[in-house]
């Protein structure tokens, strides 16, 4: 008897396909991708803060310093295109937001995935806008 | 009938393990009518211009899940995907992203199967009941827990969504978690505690990046990125709250 007599012969031959690029090929796929990438943006940000408390713990003259640095163009410039990632991070968090969530139940209806993203984007406007405000009224 | 003679051309990657070493692109040009979807495209193909041309469907009509491909590029089922989205530019068919070609535009799905046994797709009922005792009762807020997660059809056009699962396909994937939270999130189940094992491990619910394509592409509104996240809450809880557990009642 042979081997392979009643072994059924297969002639299977899987394909694999890369998966290089893969993020370049849906739109969907680009605008998930400026999400992660807004996130290094915010952790920038956070180290420029950071940077200034360091100054600011190393007296008046590195304080101010530090301050000059911050009202350079170069500075102004870099804080707008921050702001402008900021805004997307926020924006884009809300927008998935619902689905992170189980559903949410008022009044015995299930609060739609728009109400909520738009609640936690205006909640983000208006703590934003509280926090402004009383740096404002701080300002020596 | 064609109308007036409009033809669309539909593109295939095709791929016969036996005589191609990749996959290579073949065109076909199909009559046209408003009303024909892409499968009924792929069936004209078959049947009048190239019979080995291999695909999978049945219901063509978005219950049974087998005719899911890439069609440009996005995952969709052909036969609730029309050749009018496209005509008189023309469209181009794949197989399902992700998983590998056996042939033409069918998708091995071997994957897909073993992790859908592995969470027990089924009722493990929380107290066992005699007949005479009747039926499970539940409440419509109940039901409303999991519902839309038991409309999956298991097309796996989610899969072909999920570039995570893409990357490393040892991740369980968006479907086959959507239906583990439907068993979980049903108040007859019992069987959370036999599941959570593979919520918690780093091919469960942790694979997962929050790209929410998966729910964007389901064709039965499921909603499987949420059933994967709400569960990394449920997971951190079972971590947690194992420390507070009596010891000897935990795994």
């Amino acid at each position: 008897m042979s081997p392979t007599s009643n072994e059924p012969v297969s002639g299977r031959r899987p394909y694999m396909r890369s998966m290089e690029g893969w993020w370049r090929r849906n739109p969907f796929f680009v605008r998930y991708m400026i999400r992660e990438a807004t996130a290094l943006i915010v952790a920038a940000y956070a180290l420029v803060l950071l940077t200034g408390t360091l100054c600011l713990s190393q007296g008046e003259a590195a304080w101010n310093g530090w301050l000059a640095a911050m009202r350079s163009p170069l500075a102004v410039a870099l804080h707008l295109l921050m702001l402008v990632a900021m805004i997307y991070h926020t924006y884009s968090w809300f927008e998935i937001m619902p689905k992170t969530m189980p559903a949410v139940f008022v009044g015995g209806k299930r609060v739609s995935a728009a109400t909520i993203t738009m609640v936690g984007l205006a909640a983000a406007a208006v703590t934003s806008l509280a926090l402004f405000a009383v740096v404002r009224m701080l300002r020596p | 009938m064609a109308e007036a003679g409009k033809t669309i051309e539909i593109e295939v990657l095709r791929y016969r393990p036996e005589q191609d070493a990749t996959p290579f692109v073949q065109s076909y040009r199909v009559p046209f009518t408003e009303d024909m979807s892409v499968l009924q495209g792929l069936q004209y193909i078959k049947d009048h211009l190239d019979g080995t041309l291999s695909f999978r469907w049945s219901c063509r009509m978005a219950i049974c899940g087998s005719c899911g491909m890439m069609i440009d590029g996005k995952p969709k089922l052909s036969c609730k995907t029309f050749l009018r989205e496209y005509h008189p530019a023309k469209l181009r068919v794949e197989a399902l992203a992700h998983f590998p070609i056996e042939r033409d535009l069918v998708a091995g799905v071997d994957d897909f199967i073993v992790k859908l046994e592995s969470i027990k797709p089924y009722l493990i009922p929380k107290e066992p009941r005699r007949l005479e005792q009747g039926e499970y009762l539940q409440t419509p807020h109940q039901l409303e827990q999991y519902e839309q997660f038991s409309s999956c059809i298991n097309c796996m056009l989610c899969y072909a969504a999920c570039p995570q699962y893409g990357l490393d396909s040892k991740f369980t994937g968006p479907g086959v978690l959507a239906l583990l939270h439907r068993y979980n999130a049903d108040s007859r189940d019992g069987g959370r505690e036999q599941r959570m094992e593979l919520v918690n491990a780093e091919e469960g619910v942790w694979s997962c990046t929050a790209v929410g394509y998966c729910s964007e592409v389901c064709p039965k509104g499921v909603d499987p990125a949420n059933a994967v996240n709400q569960n990394k809450v449920n997971s951190a809880k079972d971590y947690f709250l194992r420390w507070l557990r009596p010891r000897g009642t935990g795994k």
